[in-house]
Parts: C-alpha cells; sequence; structure tokens
C-alpha cells in the first residue's frame, strides 16, 4: 500500500469543519468515488471533525490518498490532545453521548467506513483513523 | 529628543528637499511596479505623496522617530490607514501597499548620504533610525490593510447568513423552506426562527423543508432537522422534509439516525403534492375537470 498524496487540516474552528468536509469531497472526486461513496466518506468526515473539536478542543486532521493494487481509497486520521475517552466500548454505543449530541457520530462514521480504528488515552489525547476504499 | 552623535540631518534634509524627495520617491513607486497606474491617476499619487511628506515633516518635528504611537505621529497614522483601506478596496495587493512606503527609503537614504557628506560619523546612525521608522509605518500599512480585508470578509459572512433563509409561501396553508449550503449551529438558529415565525404569519398547517441544497447531512444536521420539526409540530403544524436524494438516504441509513417520526420526501414537488392532499386539494389538468 502506498500514499500518493497527504495534506494535514487544522481543525480549531467551525469554519474548518467546513473546509475538511470541502476538501474530503474534492479528495474522494479525484479519486473517481462513486457519488454514494463520496457522501459516505465526507459525512463521516464532517462527524469526526466535529467531534475533534468539540470533545478533543481541536485538533487535525491528516488527508491520505492511498493505492493498493488496483484499488485506491482515501485514508483519514483525526488526532486531538484533548481529555481522552474513558470508555472506547461506551462512546461506540448508539445513542451514547457525553454532550449534547444524538451519539450516532463515532459508531455511524464507523458503519460509514471500510476500516476504522480508534486510539485513546485519558489526558493524552484520542486519535481517530478511517479509511474507504473505492 | 533623539540627537544621533554626528547631528541628526533627518529633520533638515525632510524639511529643505521636499520637493525633490517627492519626484525621485514617485519615479521609484513607479519603476517598482507599485503605483499600479491601472488603478489609480497620477495626480492622485502625486497629492498622496506630497500630504504622507507634508505630515511626515511634521512628525518628526516631535524629535520622536521610533516610537509612531505618540499623537505627534497620529497624522502620519490616519493618512496610512486611510490610504491602505482605499488601496485595498481598489485591488493592490498587500506588497503594492507596503511599497508605498519602503519605496521611500532609496530617495531619503541617498538625500542623507548627500547631507552627511564628509562626516559619515552620523549618517549611520541616522539610516538606522529612519530605517526603524519607515519600517513600522510599512508594517502599519499591511496591518490597516488586513484589517478591511477582514471587515470586508465578516460583512460578506453576515449578508451570507440574511440572504440564504428565506421562507416561500406555497400555497395557503403551506409555506416551504428550501435550505441551501451548511447547516451549522449560527444559521441554524436563524434558519429555525424565520421558519416558525412565518408559520404563525401565515397561519400555516404545514411547513416543508427542503433540504436539496444541504450537500452533506450529518447527525448534527439531523438533530437540527428534527428539532425543527418538533417544535413545529408543537405550535400545530405539520413538517415535511424533501429533498433526500438516493446518496443521503443510504448514508443516514448507515449513519444509523432515525428519521421514522418524520414523513420525508425524495423532491419538493412530491412533498407539495403531498402538503396539497393533506389540505384536502389537487392540481389537476383544465381538461380533466368536468364542468
Amino acid at each position: 500500500m502506498s500514499v500518493w498524496k497527504s495534506e494535514t487540516m487544522p481543525i480549531r474552528t467551525q469554519a474548518d469543519i467546513v473546509h475538511v468536509r470541502q476538501a474530503v469531497r474534492t479528495w474522494s472526486v479525484d479519486a473517481g468515488m462513486r457519488l454514494v461513496d463520496q457522501t459516505k466518506i465526507v459525512t463521516a468526515a464532517s462527524e469526526l471533525a466535529r467531534n475533534t473539536l468539540e470533545y478533543g478542543g481541536g485538533g487535525e486532521l491528516l488527508l491520505e490518498a492511498l493505492s493498493e493494487s488496483v484499488r485506491v481509497g482515501l485514508r483519514l486520521t483525526f488526532t486531538d490532545h484533548g481529555p481522552g475517552i474513558p470508555d472506547l466500548e461506551l462512546a461506540l454505543k448508539d445513542g451514547w453521548t457525553s454532550g449534547g449530541g444524538m451519539g450516532m457520530g463515532l459508531s455511524g462514521s464507523k458503519r460509514l467506513s471500510n476500516e476504522f480504528e480508534i486510539e485513546s488515552q485519558v489526558g493524552v489525547g484520542t486519535t481517530v483513523r478511517i479509511t474507504r476504499w473505492k | 529628543m533623539t540627537t544621533p552623535a554626528g547631528g541628526s540631518r533627518i529633520t533638515e534634509v525632510l524639511n529643505v528637499q521636499e520637493n525633490e524627495l517627492l519626484q525621485e520617491w514617485i519615479a521609484e513607486q513607479r519603476q517598482s511596479g507599485a503605483a499600479r497606474p491601472d488603478l489609480i491617476a497620477a495626480a492622485d499619487l502625486q497629492d498622496q505623496g506630497r500630504e504622507f511628506l507634508g505630515l511626515l515633516r511634521q512628525a518628526v518635528q516631535s524629535g520622536e522617530f521610533s516610537n509612531i504611537n505618540i499623537p505627534a505621529w497620529s497624522g502620519v497614522r490616519d493618512l496610512l490607514t486611510e490610504l491602505s483601506r482605499t488601496r485595498a478596496r481598489l485591488g493592490f495587493a498587500p506588497s503594492e501597499v507596503a511599497t508605498f512606503v519602503f519605496s521611500f527609503k532609496q530617495p531619503l537614504f541617498a538625500a542623507l548620504q548627500k547631507a552627511h557628506a564628509g562626516a559619515p560619523d552620523g549618517f549611520i546612525s541616522d539610516i538606522w533610525t529612519v530605517t526603524q521608522m519607515l519600517d513600522k509605518l510599512g508594517l502599519l500599512t499591511t496591518e490597516a490593510y488586513l484589517k478591511s480585508r477582514e471587515e470586508i470578509i465578516a460583512r460578506h459572512q453576515e449578508e451570507m447568513m440574511e440572504l440564504s433563509t428565506p421562507v416561500v409561501q406555497l400555497w395557503q396553508g403551506i409555506v416551504a423552506l428550501p435550505i441551501i449550503g451548511t447547516l451549522d449551529s449560527a444559521r441554524t438558529q436563524i434558519v429555525m426562527e424565520n421558519l416558525l415565525q412565518a408559520i404563525v404569519d401565515t397561519g400555516s398547517e404545514i411547513a416543508i423543508i427542503d433540504i436539496t441544497g444541504v450537500p452533506t447531512v450529518d447527525t448534527l444536521v439531523s438533530q437540527h432537522l428534527l428539532k425543527t420539526v418538533a417544535a413545529a409540530r408543537l405550535m400545530g403544524a405539520e413538517c415535511i422534509i424533501s429533498g433526500i436524494r438516493p446518496q443521503i438516504a443510504q448514508t443516514i441509513v448507515h449513519l444509523g439516525v432515525e428519521l421514522n417520526d418524520v414523513i420525508t420526501k425524495a423532491t419538493l414537488a412530491s412533498a407539495f403534492a403531498l402538503a396539497l392532499q393533506k389540505r384536502g386539494m389537487t392540481v389537476a389538468k383544465v381538461s380533466q375537470i368536468k364542468s
């Protein structure tokens, strides 16, 4: 698997979430994804970027275009240095939220991507990595 | 009072050689390409230069060269701020605006060199004083330029906010809210208020929220929509959400958001047809109506 393009974007304000959505959409179009797949990864990116901002206190997104033999895909890595998630199992449960949201963002973005990884350490921060293949 | 060793000649040079300095300075601006004859008339450029030199001469009478924030410098500061704002609006690049000040270095340095001929001690310290002074004034123009740009951007954002949320009445008792763009918190609040107000004003029983123009429907957008629907329901109006395109439908399903309690339609047309039906009306061809 090789990364042929990458970019880092800050997630510090509400406007940055809009920029993230726009960038992910552009990259997914460039990767030749179908409209449904574009919408899915853009929506997942929107959820995770908002989590990074609201629960992680801001952070950044690493956007990577991947290619592996014949398939291409996008990998998004969201990193924050916020309070971390004490109970990952609970956080991934549908409908559970520590804030005022619906509690579907994290679990929903897992369902919207092909690969999903999450690492979190209390007091250190959280990293969420998703990949969607064309 | 700043009196560098060897005697400062800055004030003297500015007083005596004003005209020569102005002509050389303007030539310098033209040569550097920052004069932008396409945007500003030669006469205006001359006037601005003369005004700046006049105010600069007054300012240096204070003897203060390094602190441009004192009242004696307010005339120069105001002129440069206004000039940067005007030029920002005219379409000057920030470097071109700053060059207005920086291009003055060359003629002033040359004049100082002549004035100090035979006595090089004071020359270096004068150059240093003038460099610091002009650098500060140059940075001031850049700050003013950016500030006026930011004001323009902030105004556009506010205008967008107002523009983007019109509620339209489709028929008696039916209002529609076509939403275009992102549904982030600040705007959603306005959208919601507008719709609820329109429901009251028109006495409508059915409100159609059309999200054809919303590119991404995530959990926050869904939550906002559900809250708007709930609020409208409390006021006795029923909501129909239209413009759910195939890719949005599939994404919502994967996301796990449930819109079960809400009536949704793929297009605004089908939502309108349903709204008419609920009001006991229909749209028919004239030929089909029996007289």
